[in-house]
């Protein structure tokens, strides 16, 4: 579906016009991310990072793949692989450091995307399926980031899929043996290396796969925009080639340049020391931290620390696991009629003034040691995470009176000329 | 109802979160925020020092490596293995072929009779890597009171700041009598703090006291070929540069890698502005007014008095 005055393909050379009626590849590529796609004129660069987001999964998959050739997924010999890779493999240390920080900064880049969304409400119908698969393809994400921090066999290799997988063995009755099930022995070992390294190859495949609905998806209602107002006519729309594909091209060129920076010079930054050190299953590291991607889930995670009915160990994998899950009802949570944040003055000040001094925190904590103050800091952060997403969005989406908001978004982008730009009532063209 | 149940869980969670909180709170205004100790209180963070191969623009410093590679010959290769490096590799620190061979076979590694088939020693070639000085972990644990020294080779990133850690550890021995930080002495703060049997003071450790005893005890421990003076600092020095060598031999590479990757891309994004500038202008509110009508008043259809009034 798109909008009636989307541009159609016309096949000029007759290879493709042939191509065109046996398997119109060519015709599918163009209404999904070509000319053929009509987006809203006015989208700022918070509607960069999904695009951004894709193209950190394909540097993923092809760093991974070539990786791939030179690891051995076997505890014996696995953090040898890795520095045979650093040392003997030609580029082999621009591959690993590529691949590791662009582990990073896919989390980079599907975090501010969901901050994105998060702001502007893009969850908020038409476009609830977009979303709903969107945090299907965090979670598989999150799994996909820990097992891959497994491989290199390092301490916190070791001890953090000791500790995440330790978390199953919360659950009450079936948990231990659920642990024992996962890991396939009683702690990480060469059976756990192998699973984590078959499904670490494997989930980005899925991952692809729910992209492809995602943008599927997406091409129903078409992308949201800032205002928040739907498309109304064509002058509220360009194609996406090649006006979004100018401008994602200047973004892509902005994060290429930032990748760069940290893998050339600083790879080792986003990284832990201790993971230069082969798993001991004899020696503990001092403080286990996983991934600083994970540091908010984390610090919700240690913030339970009393017992209250259920032990305060199920209480952190519930919440920390609810933290995620909440936002699959958020279409349904957030009632207000209006979508974008600018409109929202109470939604607003409880988002900037709120979640995101609260998401900071947690992120600070989740990546300190679990010593006072900092647990008291991430239980305060917590306790707001979950008003705001569970108490505070439901409550004032129904009492805020939110702000006039724009005819059109060929208004909001032009003001009171409402001189159309496209279509028939445009002015002339340059 | 889900936003029903959405507040009732919200709530649920915040109430049990608080409880733990007023708990820790409690606690915190009883006893006080954690318990100072000693290791808290007086440990080191690494000393400031440079290397050549620092910064964006590092380089490698072959004398020093070289220097630095016989420390780790004549002083720790008597307990640490490093097992990720290969004679061959000493190539890159400026030793031709034929040294990289007599350095190689200068060494003992473990082979197999081909006669009897037994295990043997037998003098290194170019592709061993550096063998271990113990047969196994329970031998080099058995002649470390129960430390095994670690593998140097990954050691300079495997603790935060690896190569100042390093210089400070191997030049941070201390008395624990008379240690103090800012004027404050370890003994009157803690004087139930002890340094067991086996055991060396050491700040720069995590726990203070550390079972490898000074291994770079006085000047002169080693005789430097290029005439550098072989004090107890300047060892420390080039073994802290060595082994940032031997956790990275591709440091510099990657470095010199990245700049023009850099330019490149800076270059590649510029472009990308002006191209995305120049695709937008049309449709721009500013611009378009301005352009569009410089257009009409260029074919004549409004005149420029016109268009100073809009």
């Amino acid at each position: 579906m798109s909008f009636p005055w989307a541009r159609v393909y016309e096949p000029k050379l007759p290879l493709m016009r042939y191509l065109d009626e046996k398997l119109p590849l060519p015709r599918f590529v163009y209404n999904a991310v070509g000319a053929g796609y009509p987006v809203p004129r006015n989208l700022n660069y918070f509607w960069n990072f999904g695009v951004l987001a894709g193209f950190a999964l394909v540097l993923q998959i092809v760093t991974g793949v070539v990786l791939a050739m030179h690891y051995a997924a076997n505890a014996s010999v696995a953090f040898n692989s890795v520095e045979h890779i650093m040392r003997d493999v030609n580029w082999g240390w621009a591959l690993r450091y590529a691949h590791a920080n662009g582990a990073s900064f896919f989390f980079v880049v599907i975090y501010l995307h969901i901050f994105r969304g998060l702001f502007y409400s893009s969850y908020k119908a038409p476009r609830e399926m977009i979303w709903l698969i969107g945090v299907v393809i965090f979670l598989l994400l999150m799994a996909t980031a820990f097992m891959g921090y497994v491989l290199p066999w390092g301490q916190m290799s070791f001890w953090g899929a000791q500790v995440i997988t330790g978390l199953f063995s919360a659950i009450p009755l079936v948990g231990e043996p659920l642990q024992v099930w996962l890991l396939g022995g009683f702690a990480p070992d060469n059976a756990a290396l192998n699973r984590f390294f078959s499904l670490h190859y494997l989930l980005p495949f899925v991952i692809v796969g729910c992209v492809i609905l995602h943008i599927w998806a997406l091409h129903i209602p078409g992308s949201s925009n800032p205002t928040g107002v739907e498309v109304k006519s064509e002058s509220d729309t360009v194609p996406f080639h090649p006006y979004y594909t100018a401008k994602d091209g200047f973004g892509l060129g902005v994060f290429l340049i930032i990748y760069c920076v940290i893998t050339f010079f600083q790879p080792n930054a986003l990284g832990h020391p201790d993971n230069y050190i082969p798993a001991n299953p004899l020696s503990t590291p001092a403080h286990i931290v996983p991934e600083w991607y994970f540091w908010p889930f984390y610090a919700i995670l240690r913030a339970f620390t009393a017992d209250f009915i259920l032990p305060a160990k199920l209480w952190g994998v519930l919440a920390m696991f609810s933290a995620i899950l909440c936002w699959f009802f958020l279409p349904w949570l957030d009632k207000s009629p209006v979508r974008s944040g600018h409109y929202r003055p109470l939604f607003r000040k409880f988002f900037l003034f709120g979640l995101l001094p609260a998401m900071a925190l947690l992120f600070y904590c989740g990546g300190a040691p679990a010593e006072e103050p900092f647990v008291m800091l991430s239980q305060l952060a917590t306790a707001y995470y979950f008003l705001h997403f569970l108490v505070i969005l439901p409550i004032v989406s129904s009492i805020e009176r939110p702000e006039p908001l724009p005819y059109s978004i060929t208004e909001a982008v032009l003001g009171e000329d409402k001189q159309a730009v496209l279509g028939e009532n445009a002015r002339p063209p340059l | 109802m889900i936003r029903l149940v959405g507040i009732l869980v919200g709530l649920g969670f915040t109430f049990v979160v608080m409880l733990a909180f007023v708990f820790g709170a409690y606690t915190a205004a009883t006893e006080g925020l954690g318990e100072e100790t000693a290791e808290s209180e007086f440990h080191l963070d690494p000393r400031e020092v440079h290397f050549a191969s620092d910064g964006a623009f590092g380089h490698w410093d072959h004398q020093q490596l070289q220097r630095g590679y016989q420390v780790y010959k004549e002083v720790c290769s008597a307990c640490h293995s490093m097992q990720q490096v290969a004679f061959r590799n000493l190539a890159e620190l400026g030793y031709s072929e034929g040294e990289v061979k007599a350095e190689a076979a200068s060494w003992q590694v473990p082979g197999i009779d081909p006669n009897t088939g037994e295990a043997n020693l037998r003098p290194g070639t170019a592709t061993d890597r550096f063998p271990s000085p113990y047969p196994n972990s329970v031998a080099a644990a058995a002649a470390n009171n129960n430390a095994v020294p670690p593998d140097l080779s990954l050691m300079a990133k495997a603790r935060h700041h690896g190569p100042q850690y390093i210089y400070s550890l191997l030049t941070g021995y201390r008395d624990p009598n008379t240690f103090g930080v800012n004027g404050e002495s370890l003994k009157a703060e803690f004087p139930e703090f002890t340094t067991p049997a086996g055991l060396h003071f050491n700040p720069y450790f995590p726990n203070l006291n550390i079972a490898m005893a000074p291994p770079l005890a006085a000047a002169g421990q080693v005789t430097y070929a290029d005439g550098t003076d072989p004090t107890i600092d300047q060892m420390a020095q080039d073994v802290a540069a060595f082994l940032t060598w031997t956790a990275e031999p591709t440091l510099i590479k990657r470095k010199q890698t990245g700049w023009p990757v850099l330019g490149f891309l800076i270059f590649a994004t510029i472009l990308a502005w002006f191209a995305k500038k120049q695709i937008w202008a049309p449709v721009k509110p500013g611009n378009r007014k301005d352009k569009a009508d410089r257009v009409l008043e260029d074919a004549g259809i409004i005149s420029s008095d016109a268009r100073a009034e809009t």
